[in-house]
Order: C-alpha cells, then structure tokens, then sequence
C-alpha cells in the first residue's frame, strides 16, 4: 500500500515560496508525473516528499501516517537522481546493497534482491564494476536497480531521463512503463518534458510559480485544458492563442469578435461572462485545416514550415501579427509569404476568460 | 624563410633553454647543499668551492655525532603527525556543515576563519609563551601540537571545504534515503569519495607543520624541539661543520621535498584557499 | 544553521513519533568545535596581550605591575628600533610580493609557452624550494652562498677579479630579500603555473585567428585570467610576510644594528631577549593592527572571489 496525501504544503527559502500551498492525492500503484517549466517548484515537491528539504508549513501524509517531519531514512521511499547520484567509489553491486547492508539484511537475502534487481534490469554482467566504467544508460539502470532492491512504498524519480541522448531517453521512457505495470508500483516522476508526462503517467499533476495548475489523466488535460497554462504547455507544437471579445451569449453558444478580423462562432457555454468581455481563443494545430479561398474563414500568410515527412507543420501570422501552427498533410508545403485561408473545428477551440480560466463545455463533456 | 613546423620547433628549443637555465640557478642552493653533504668538512670549505671530490657518506654515518638528530626527527615526526590528525578531526565535520549545509553565516565563517590566519603570532607570542610557562608546556611537544593545530585549521578547514565542495551533494541525499545516519553518511560514503583530496589535505598540514619554525624557536630548546630548531642552532657554530650542517638539512627536507614533489599538484588547491584548480 | 536544535537519526529512532525536532541541520554542531577553539585561540591571548600592553610587566622585576596606560606604546613607537622595524617590515614584504609576482608570472608564462624537453622536471626543480624548511635554506644561504670565503657568490665575484661582499654584515635586508624570495617564488610559480593551465585554448585561438600576437595574447587575455591567482598569492604571501622570523633569527639576528629587524624580531627580542613583557605586548599590537590593516585591503579585494566561484 501507499497512498500519499499532502496537505496546504508551503516551503521557502529566506523569504522566497517556492512552494504555495499544494494539496495532492497520490493513490496506490499510481504513476503520477510532475511537469512544469523550470524553477515551478516540481523538483523541490518531490524532495520535500522525501524529506531532502524541511517542509515550512503543511503536511504529508504517507498511509495515514504523518511523514512532514521524519527522516529521509525512515519514509521508505526510494529516489532515482537527475545525475543518478552512484556512489563513485563503490561497485554496481555495492551501490545495489549499500542500502540493504545499512538495515543489516541477511547476506542471503541481499544477495537474492539484488540479482533479481540485476536481472531485471540486465545489470549481470556488470555487478563488479564501478561507476566510472558505466555507460550513461546503464548508469541510469543502476540507479534505478537501487531503488529496486530496497521494494519501497513509492519510487521518487527527478528527471531521470534528462541526461540521455534521445534514442536512449525514448527506450528508456518504454522500460520504465514496463517496470511500472511489472513491479506494480507506486512512482512519482518530475519531468520539464510533457512528452515524457503524456506517455508515462496515470495521472498528470502540472505545477506552475509553487501552485498545482490542473490535475487529471494526459488526455483530459490535453483535451480540457482548465487555463491558459496548462493550454500552452501540453502538445507540441503549442496550441495557438487569438485574442477576441464576446459578441453574443447564448446558453450552449457564443459568438467570438477575434481581433485578427473574423468571427467564430462557438458551441461553448459561456455564461457567466457578459457580452464585450476579452477572452482568448485557443486552438491546436490539428484542429485547423487549410481550405481553397471562399470557405475558409481567415487569411493567413504562410511563414516557415517544418516537413517531418508524416505532417508538416505550417507556421502562419494572421492579420493581427498573432502566430498559429497548422497541421497538413505531409506532402503539402507553402511557400513562405504564401497567402492561405484557414478553417477552424469549432468543436475542439478553447476559450479563455480575461484571467486565463477555461470557459467550460457542456457539449463535449456530455458527448 | 623557416617553415611553420621549423619555427615551432626552435622557439621550443629556445625556450626549453631558458627554462632550464632558470630552473638551475633556482634549484641550485638545493643543489649544492646535496652536493656539500657528500664532502669532507675540509672540502666543504675549500675556495674556491669543489664540484669535483670525492664523495664520502661520513656525514651521514655520524649524523648523530654533534648532536642527537633522531630525538629531534622523533619530535618532528610526532608532533607533525599529531598536529595533522588532530586537524583533520575538527575540519572534516566543520567543513562537512559548511558544504553540505550552507546558511547565510557560512561564509561569513569561512572568511573570519582566514582572518584568524592574518594575526600575527608575534601578536600573542608573549601571552602564549606565559601561559605555556603556567602550564609547564614550556618545551612540550603537546604545546606545539596544540598550536599547530590552530594555525592550520582555518587552512585545512578551507581545503577540505573545497574538495567536498566538489561533491555532488545529490550523493550523499541518495545515502540519507538509502537509510544512512550522519555518521555512516560521513564514514562510508563521503570520506571515501574525497579520500584523494583528504591525503593531500594532510600532506599539506604535514608540510606546515614540519617547516613550522616561530613557535618551534620560541617555545621549546631541547627536550622537544624539532628539526627546525636543531637546524636553528647551527646558525652559531662552534667551528665550521658545514658539510655535517648540510648532512643533516639535507635529511630534514628530503621527506617533505619528496612529498611536495609528488602532490604538487593537489597542494595548489589548498595553498590558494581553493581559488586555483 | 537555522534551526535550534539538532537530532541525529539515530536519536530519533528512540523517539519514533514525536519528531518534531529538525534533523537537518547539524550545521552550528560541528562546526563550533572549530569556531570555539579559533576563538578562544584568538581571544584569549589577544586579550592578555592586551592586558599586558597596558601595565609595567618585566620579567627581570617582578611585583611591579603598575597600570602605566599607553606608555608603553609610547616608548615602543618613540623608540629607534621601531622605525626601522616598521620601515623594514614594509620593504621586506614589499619587496618579495613584487620580486615573486612578476617573476612568477613572466617565468609561469615561458613554462606555459611551449612543449620543451624535460618540463616536467623544470616545473618540480622551479617549485622546491618552497618545501625547503626556513631555518635550512636561511642557514643554506649563510653559510653556502653568501659567505664571504667559501660561498658561492664570494667564488664568483673572484672569478671575475672583484672583491667579494660580506653580504649578511653590508646588505643585511637585501640578503634576507633575497632568501625570502627565494622561498616564495616558487609558491608563486605553482599557483600561477596551474591557473594558466585553466586558461580558455579555444579563447587563444580565437585570438590568434583575430590576428594578435603572443605579446597581445599575453597582455589581453593572460594577464587578465591571471588577476584572481595573483590576488590569492599577494594575500597569501602578505599573511606570512609579515611574521618572517626564522630566517632573520638564524641569519642576522636583525644587525648590524636594527638594519634587518622587521617588527615580528623586534618583538621577539623585547619579550624573551629583554624580558620586556608589557614593551613586547604593546609592539605585539601594534603588529596585529598593522596586520589588520593590510588583511581588511586585501579580504575586500579578494575575498568575495574566494567564495562567491561555488
């Protein structure tokens, strides 16, 4: 079992929150990501889950067990490094058992854990030595062996993968959601990259300036994005942002004035804003087409492209000096200066009120 | 016209020249006194000065005669070596809280501990030479491993500092989880991570302490003085028994000149409070 | 630092659910042994000295201690012997700083210039002296080098029909300069030696790409590089320039007359030659102030680099 709750928890450093009163309920077996820009506060969330950094006021509590104040030692949780943190000076084997040898576990035993640690991560061959004579992958293999061996209630995980080329960052990536559904465990995993957050996690928390923006499973945050942050943040390329006013409000629709010159119209419920009110579009890539002139709604002038065989992702500016990414085919390509007409699916824009916040949507959420 | 290579090649020839000139004329006291060590006495002060003799080992063979050399290499050795690990014992954990688990005083402390360096010990040579008189430490090895000890504190906190300084504190956060005390985070994990930085650490408070020679003169005369002071008193001599002088100079530096030989490199760090690596 | 109290894990295994007392912070707890014993190590005496400064404190009488306020300093400052000692401390260190810095970087600049044969061993021959105890290499120079019938330079200025020089009894100062210097040149050497190694190669191509020569290279890009490592040499060398004694005491004993007595053998002489204690506290002092002085000049250059490079 290991169920996580934190509670308001508030840290900062000579005057400065980092952390801004965050609650979060963590469920047994669950893999749950952090993902934020850098200095959002994601790493230290996770060092004050394993009590590397002094909680300043709120609590944690692992299995109903109040851990705010205990020591790293005592919480039973393992955590795999950005840099990996192998002690230099001892071998694989070494570093695999030092943490059972603290707890003076029988030789037997220690010696069963880490061979099956090994095996599961094809470590074998290089139990004896040390971690100077590691590639950078099997560095991070070992890492993660340490946390194995130790059978912890939850495995921490900081960046783990940010110190690997990319082919190994995506192999890497797959053996983790393996080991995930094979040791049937509980990880929390900080990561700046929303890929890694997109295709490992169970559930995404994303964090923003020490607060929790949204919660939820990769695609309702993709799908429902609940503000402007969470919005720009998940997909590649980013969604693209147009500033308008509300023309009319209607209880299943609304009328957008956009200020790059057209008008949408809206299958969103946006009561509670009044006509006039400055809100913001927001509309992925996939979700506008290029069309002939005549059916489109809006000319754009097309500005670099990038061809990455299966898609091509067009770069375009509207009227209003604002930037949108479109996705065509893989075969088309514009010219740059070409002027296009773009159509938008309404059914998948987004619409943000003048603080950022998602304006909701009754019908996708009903459908 | 030479071409590139050519050039290359005399400018290093050049310049291999003139740094061995130098290099001579600077080693060359050194030198000399190896050579003077080998001579008879009478050789030793023949003029104009002999480069060609024949070397004798007599010096060495009676290096004991004039005055009991082993008793004061004993108290050199002892007290260097005392002093050093008595250091080490208060810098390892003061430098371990200083790098690991910084405040806003920490440096404050660091640079206050240098200060201490810049007081002058004539500034308290009175009062110490009373108190160690108080005491009956007067020619006391343990007055000068006491002393010792504190003067190079601040150094050997400073050196130490720097080379766990050096560590990835992610290491030691990755015992603490694996369920390490302070004590076994500092033993097993840390102290064998920085073991290189630590020898040469008390390589250097061994080279301080042996060349120590104001508190050596001033606080002891027989029964504890160290090679410093047996040296010291042959400023005086009783006839000229220089080739017997450079025997035993010779002695007393070859350990430590060997020493820095070897961790020349390693001693820069220390030596420069950790500005230069 | 910032917490009160502080609690080992192994402390808290005893009390396994009030934990409230922080763990991480065994900051103040290992470092004071070493601030206390630097304190008191520079408290204490201080203070006596203090003390001492300020009474009639001769060994050869005692009983007499009256207060006598400053007069001692007085008749510290007042007398002859200060004067020379202040002036030939200040020359003393003056000298050797510029002598080992500017050596130091010309001859760390031609070791670094090109590959030569045998580098290596130049390098270890350039810095041994600095290994070589004070008393040995003061005594070395006395006897092997300076010394008017059978030193070295007496063979040489014979050599070239020239009269050889007492050096230690004509030019005591410079004599010990000398033997200084020859100390802590190589010091210099090393710390620069090193530091140029860390100078930026690609920064040099750059450079000689834009067209400058060595001359350039070394003034522009060099010489620049090199003010920390210069600055740590100054300030190491100035904290045991000022209490050169050894090698005044083994050589010259400070003569002819007070010609090489620097402040660190003036006291010394006061104190444990003459017996003068509260004299010797009060120079003691004013050694200590004029230490401070120069450790204040030389923290605010430097000291911020010291630290602030982690």
């Amino acid at each position: 079992m290991a169920d996580l709750k934190i509670r308001n928890l508030q840290k900062g450093f000579d005057g400065t929150a980092i952390i801004k009163g965050v609650d979060l309920d963590i469920r047994d077996r669950e893999f749950v990501v952090f993902v934020g820009p850098s200095g959002c506060g994601k790493s230290t969330l996770l060092r004050l889950i394993a009590g590397l950094e002094e909680v300043s006021s709120g609590h944690i509590e692992l299995d109903g067990q109040d851990i705010t104040d205990m020591a790293p030692a005592r919480r039973d949780l393992a955590m795999v490094f950005q840099t990996y943190a192998l002690y230099p000076h001892m071998t694989v084997r070494k570093n695999l058992s030092f943490a059972l040898d603290l707890a003076r576990v029988g030789k037997q035993e220690i010696e069963a854990k880490v061979a099956n640690a090994a095996r599961i991560l094809q470590l074998d061959a290089l139990l004896e030595r040390k971690p100077k004579q590691l590639s950078g992958g099997q560095r991070q293999r070992v890492a993660i062996g340490r946390a194995i061996v130790r059978n912890p209630k939850i495995f921490l995980f900081d960046e783990p993968l940010s110190n690997l080329d990319a082919a190994l960052r995506v192999q890497t990536r797959l053996e983790l959601a393996r080991l995930h559904k094979d040791l049937q465990a509980t990880m929390i995993y900080v990561t700046h990259d929303q890929v890694e957050a997109m295709t490992l996690a169970d559930k995404v928390v994303v964090l923003n300036g020490g607060r929790v923006e949204q919660v939820g499973s990769p695609l309702e945050l993709y799908h429902h994005p609940a503000n402007l942050f969470v919005a720009g943040f998940l997909g590649t390329p980013k969604m693209g942002f147009l500033r308008g006013t509300l023309n009319r409000v209607e209880a299943d629709n609304c009328d957008v004035q956009l200020e790059c010159g057209t008008h949408l119209t809206l299958p969103l419920s946006a009561a509670g804003l009044s006509v006039g009110s400055t809100v913001t579009l927001g509309v992925r890539p996939e979700h506008l087409n290029v069309v002939s002139t005549g059916n489109g709604r809006m000319q754009v002038t097309a500005d670099v492209s990038e061809r990455l065989g299966s898609d091509t992702f067009c770069h375009v500016s509207c009227a209003s000096g604002e930037m949108l990414t479109v996705r065509v085919r893989g075969d088309f390509a514009p010219r740059y200066g070409d002027t296009l007409t773009l159509d938008f699916d309404t059914a998948h824009c987004h619409l943000f009120d003048a603080d950022g916040q998602a304006v909701a949507k009754p019908l996708q959420q009903a459908a | 016209m030479l071409t590139l290579k050519q050039s290359r090649r005399l400018q290093s020839l050049i310049i291999g020249a003139l740094a061995w000139a130098i290099a001579a004329v600077i080693f060359f006291p050194i030198f000399w006194m190896v050579l003077t060590s080998l001579k008879t006495e009478i050789d030793a002060f023949a003029t104009p000065p002999q480069f060609i003799f024949t070397p004798t080992l007599e010096n060495y063979l009676h290096i004991n005669e004039r005055s009991d050399y082993f008793a004061f290499a004993w108290n050199s050795v002892l007290i260097s070596v005392s002093a050093t690990l008595l250091c080490m014992c208060l810098a390892v954990p003061a430098a371990y809280s200083m790098a690991f688990f910084e405040t806003r005083h920490t440096k404050r402390t660091l640079l206050w501990m240098l200060s201490t360096k810049m007081l002058p010990p004539v500034g308290v040579l009175v009062p110490i030479y009373l108190l160690a008189k108080q005491f009956g430490l007067l020619d006391s090895r343990l007055a000068l491993i006491i002393i010792y000890t504190l003067i190079n504190l601040p150094i050997i906190v400073w050196m130490v500092y720097t080379y766990f300084k050096d560590i990835p504190v992610d290491i030691l956060e990755a015992a603490r989880l694996d369920g390490a005390t302070t004590w076994q985070e500092i033993v097993r994990v840390l102290l064998p991570i920085a073991r290189g930085g630590l020898a040469s650490t008390m390589l250097l408070s061994l080279i301080l302490c042996w060349n120590e020679a104001f508190w050596s003169l001033n606080l002891t005369s027989s029964a504890a003085a160290p090679l410093t002071a047996l040296v010291a008193s042959y400023s005086s001599p009783e006839g000229l028994f220089w080739a017997k002088l450079s025997a035993v100079s010779t002695l007393a530096c070859a350990p430590i000149l060997i020493f820095g030989w070897i961790s020349q490199k390693q001693l820069v760090r220390g030596l420069s409070f950790g500005a230069v690596k | 630092m910032n917490s009160p109290a502080i609690d080992t894990p192994a402390a808290q295994a005893s009390t396994p659910v009030a934990h409230k007392p922080r763990r991480l912070a065994p900051g103040w707890f290992l470092v004071s042994p070493s601030v206390a014993l630097l304190l008191i190590w520079m408290i204490v005496p201080l203070g006596m000295t203090v003390y001492f400064s300020l009474i009639r404190y001769n060994l050869l009488y005692p009983g007499e201690n009256d207060f006598v306020g400053l007069e001692n300093f007085e008749y510290f400052v007042t007398d002859a012997a200060f004067l020379s000692g202040a002036g030939n401390t200040l020359l003393l260190v003056g000298s050797v700083l510029l002598i080992s810095v500017v050596l130091g970087v010309l001859i760390s600049a031609l070791l670094e210039a090109s590959e030569f044969f045998g580098r290596g061993i130049v390098r270890v021959l350039l810095i041994s002296p600095f290994f070589i105890m004070p008393t040995v290499s003061a005594l070395l120079w006395k006897n092997l080098i300076f010394h008017p019938v059978s030193g070295i330079l007496a063979a040489i200025w014979q050599f070239f029909g020239a009269q050889p020089v007492d050096w230690l009894a004509h030019h005591p100062l410079f004599s010990i300069i000398m033997i200084v210097s020859w100390q802590w040149l190589p010091f210099a050497i090393l710390i620069l030696m090193t530091a140029m190694q860390s100078l930026d190669q690609e920064q040099k191509e750059a450079a000689r790409l834009d067209g400058a020569g060595p001359i350039a290279i070394f003034w522009h890009l060099t010489l620049p590089h090199l003010a920390r490592p210069i600055a740590v040499v100054v300030m190491i060398e100035t904290i045991f320039l000022l209490s050169v004694f050894a090698e005044i005491y083994t050589t010259t004993s400070g003569g002819p007359g007070y010609e090489s007595t620097n402040l660190a053998y003036l006291i010394y002489t006061q104190a444990l030659l003459q017996f003068d204690v509260g004299m010797a506290s009060a120079g003691g002092l004013i050694a200590v102030v004029i230490a401070n002085i120069a450790a204040i000049v030389l923290i605010r250059m430097i000291g911020k680099n010291l630290t602030d490079k982690q």
